[in-house]
């Protein structure tokens, strides 16, 4: 294999994988910052106790985040010497300032929440939480400015072969940027509801009088239909359409669409056959497509026959990715509404075939953020910055394959432990489970 | 917009206080995570991990951020010196990633066994950091061989120049000197007792090496002390650094802990000051051929992103600053063994 192939499955691995983390910890901070609020406020001891025990999975959850995000932050310089070069002037700026404005902030106020609850006032603790979930999704926000200026790159002029900044503004607000974040976002918020609701099912499992676990399910449920639902309207529809504006040979991949077309149809399921550039066994939704795309079923829609061969994306993992990853969210909008019914049926505390179900799709969220990103990424290919820099032009050239093989073994051997035993911990935390409410005398 | 030119002084200096905030403040827990080696029992070593729990994770995000502000002030210098040092960083990550899961996963499972396995995972993470960074120091002031491209030309064994494990050591010694001061701080008992006797040990190891380091300088790199006598900027720091190096042993026999600290963290400033002075305008100095060399004038970004940076760091580093004082206050004082893993 060459060392471009390498580079790449070693970003893709280590990403990959730290990716795994963040969005259980940001939408958890946020559930932490409403289960601590409601303890301060009430003084009820279920929402205190609720609090201390999704506290200490975040800070296992959280731990792993960053001490896997530390690579994240050099290996643009490591592995990827020439594309920080070029985008060194519009790319670092992001990188800073979520240093600055999100590192220092959930890192500062973690230690503060996780080892003052005796020692600041009940207020100050709450606040701490607090900070912890703003830091975290500015940390979202600044690493999607990022992200989105590869995508839909804005506020530049390329000047003696490297990438110059105009204009910051439009640099950062770049034209998907807000669609990126609020979707991003979303999906975090599913993956903490969801976390939550898995981790009480699990409890529930075992013990379904535990007042702890049979509250913290509500709201998992309650907070994970809202939010599932929003992942798909506005922020996925929204999403969706602005990439068919700004990448449209990326939204061709999204659907498979390979003839440019007026009314083009969704897709629900199909296989991309490329040799005769045609969708076999495809279960399509006429003018569907342009509808949701353009909003107007006669729509153009340009295929992938409108674009240049080599400027397109792998169109088999992007139709795929894009594909489970609706299916998922689908599931997860299906399962919270359930959820929601068995509230309204007074039920969910007892219906252990729901605890079952949540148990088993809750890990599917990582899944979704998973195959989310390969949609957005590898649909990006064959660029690092669209239209503006391949991927192939932007490795290390003094990073040979030796190198790479050693690092990808090094870290690779190490995420597969590191992965390992945060499950031992995750499982054994929850088995543990919260304290026990004092014995009424 | 003020002038490049100013922006690319401003961005050196910063940059380098961000080096030195970092020195400082990883700079004395990675040294207590070094000396937990040495501790004589697992529940001394709980005391050393104790004692930098809450602020650990803080203190390492100036590490990411001197990541990201070169990556976005010195683009040239990032994506160079990254490459470049490629195997090096690789080992940084994993020293740091196991260090940094230890904390969490050490006092989750009581079996003295799994304790000891992140004892040693603590123990070698904080020890092999700070041997690295030196290391990477030393070849930056010796200088490392570039291509007309300013791409790496040398090799990871070529980073392993006798000059270079000297800073490498220097800046283990260091470390735990001004850590042993820390613990010195905030223990109390036979932990106190004895760091106390091995702090101005470490001292006078600091002192030999730095000497030493500065010697050898002289003979490897003697550029970085071209007109240094004739620079005021010496002639604030130079007394200066020497005052706090003399004062730190006299303050720790007083029982002046607190400023004892305060002098070690500005002798670790002030010496970087004083390579930094040396350096510039040089980032990387290119061993083969001077006119390779990386200087703030040919490998910054431009005048519009750097006003950009200095006004995030104006914004922010100010609130940076308010609440890292204000954390550090709620954790004063000493540390009580079990006291912040008993209760969470």
């Amino acid at each position: 294999m060459d060392a471009l192939i390498l580079a790449r499955l070693q970003f893709a691995m280590t990403i990959g994988f730290h990716f795994l983390f963040p969005p259980i910890s940001i939408g958890l901070a946020w559930l932490l910052v409403f289960m601590e609020w409601r303890g301060w406020r009430t003084g009820d001891q279920v929402w205190v106790r609720m609090g201390k025990f999704f506290g200490k999975l975040f800070a296992l959850t959280f731990a792993v985040g960053v001490a896997t995000g530390i690579v994240m932050e050099f290996q643009f310089g490591t592995n990827w010497a020439s594309y920080s070069r070029f985008v060194g002037d519009i790319f670092g700026a992001p990188l800073a300032a979520e240093g600055v404005f999100a590192f220092f902030l959930e890192s500062s106020f973690l230690g503060l929440y996780l080892f003052g609850r005796n020692k600041v006032g009940k207020g100050v603790h709450w606040f701490s939480i607090l900070m912890v979930a703003v830091g975290a999704t500015i940390s979202a926000f600044w690493i999607l400015v990022a992200n989105s200026w590869q995508q839909t790159p804005a506020g530049f002029l390329v000047v003696d072969g490297r990438a110059v900044l105009t204009s910051f503004s439009d640099a950062v607000f770049n034209p998907s940027m807000w669609y990126r974040f609020f979707h991003t976002l979303v999906a975090c918020l599913i993956t903490g509801a969801f976390f939550v609701g898995g981790v009480a099912a699990a409890r529930l499992l075992r013990d379904n009088q535990e007042e702890v676990s049979r509250r913290a399910l509500k709201i998992a449920v309650i907070a994970g239909f809202i939010f599932a639902a929003m992942s798909a309207f506005p922020t996925g529809d929204s999403h969706a359409k602005q990439v068919a504006q700004t990448q449209p040979e990326k939204f061709a991949a999204f659907e498979g669409i390979y003839k440019t077309q007026k009314g083009a149809p969704l897709v629900a399921f199909g296989i991309p056959n490329a040799a005769e550039q045609r969708l076999d066994y495809a279960i399509e939704i006429p003018k569907l497509a342009s509808l949701l795309a353009f909003g107007d079923p006669e729509a153009e829609v340009k295929g992938m026959d409108a674009f240049p061969k080599d400027e397109l994306p792998p169109v088999g993992l992007t139709f795929f990715s894009f594909h489970t990853m609706v299916m998922l969210g689908l599931l997860f909008i299906g399962t919270m509404a359930l959820g929601l019914l068995l509230i309204w049926r007074q039920k969910l505390d007892i219906s252990r075939w729901y605890h079952r179900l949540v148990l088993l799709v809750a890990p599917l969220t990582l899944v979704a953020s998973q195959v989310g990103w390969i949609t957005a990424e590898v649909g990006r290919q064959p660029w690092s910055v669209y239209r503006l820099l391949k991927t192939a032009d932007s490795v290390s050239i003094t990073v040979g394959v030796p190198e790479l093989w050693f690092s990808i073994a090094l870290i690779g051997l190490m995420y597969v432990l590191l992965g390992g035993l945060y499950i031992f911990m995750l499982v054994r935390e929850v088995k543990h489970g919260p304290e026990k409410a004092p014995e009424v005398a | 917009m003020m002038d490049l030119q100013a922006l690319q002084v401003i961005w050196f200096i910063l940059y380098f206080v961000l080096i030195a905030g970092y020195a400082i403040l990883d700079g004395f827990d990675l040294g207590v995570g070094a000396l937990s080696l040495f501790a004589k029992d697992q529940r001394e070593r709980g005391i050393h991990m104790d004692s930098i729990a809450p602020v650990w994770d803080g203190n390492e995000v100036w590490l990411l951020t001197a990541g990201g502000a070169l990556f976005a002030a010195f683009p040239f210098v990032y994506a160079t010196v990254f490459s470049g040092f490629y195997l090096a960083l690789m080992l940084l990550l994993v020293a740091l990633i196991w260090r940094a899961v230890s904390f969490e996963f050490r006092n989750k499972v009581h079996s003295p066994g799994w304790i000891r396995a992140w004892d040693w995972a603590f123990g070698l993470g904080s020890l092999l950091p700070p041997v690295l960074f030196g290391v990477a120091v030393g070849n930056i002031l010796r200088g490392i061989p570039l291509t007309e491209k300013t791409e790496f030309a040398g090799t990871f064994l070529g980073l392993l120049n006798p000059y270079a494990v000297l800073v490498g050591v220097l800046a283990l010694v260091m470390f735990l000197a001004h850590g042993a001061i820390y613990l010195v701080l905030k223990t109390d008992g036979d932990l106190q007792a004895r760091m106390q006797r091995w702090a101005p040990g470490l001292w006078i190891g600091w002192v030999v090496l730095y000497f030493a380091a500065t010697v050898a300088s002289l003979f490897v790199s003697p550029f970085l002390f071209d007109g240094i006598l004739k620079n005021p900027v010496f002639w604030i720091l130079f007394p200066l650094m020497m005052a706090c190096v003399v004062l730190i042993p006299v303050l720790l026999k007083s029982g002046r802990h607190m400023l004892a600290f305060i002098a070690s963290s500005a002798a670790i400033a002030t010496q970087i000051g004083l390579a930094a002075l040396g350096l510039f305008p040089r980032l990387v100095p290119a061993l083969n051929d001077p006119k390779l060399s990386l200087t703030i004038y040919n490998a910054s970004s431009t005048q519009r992103t750097l006003t950009t940076m200095l006004m995030i760091a104006l914004v922010g580093v100010p609130i940076v600053i308010g609440y890292t004082i204000f954390i550090y206050r709620v954790f004063k004082g000493k540390v009580r063994p079990g006291e912040l893993y008993g209760n969470h």
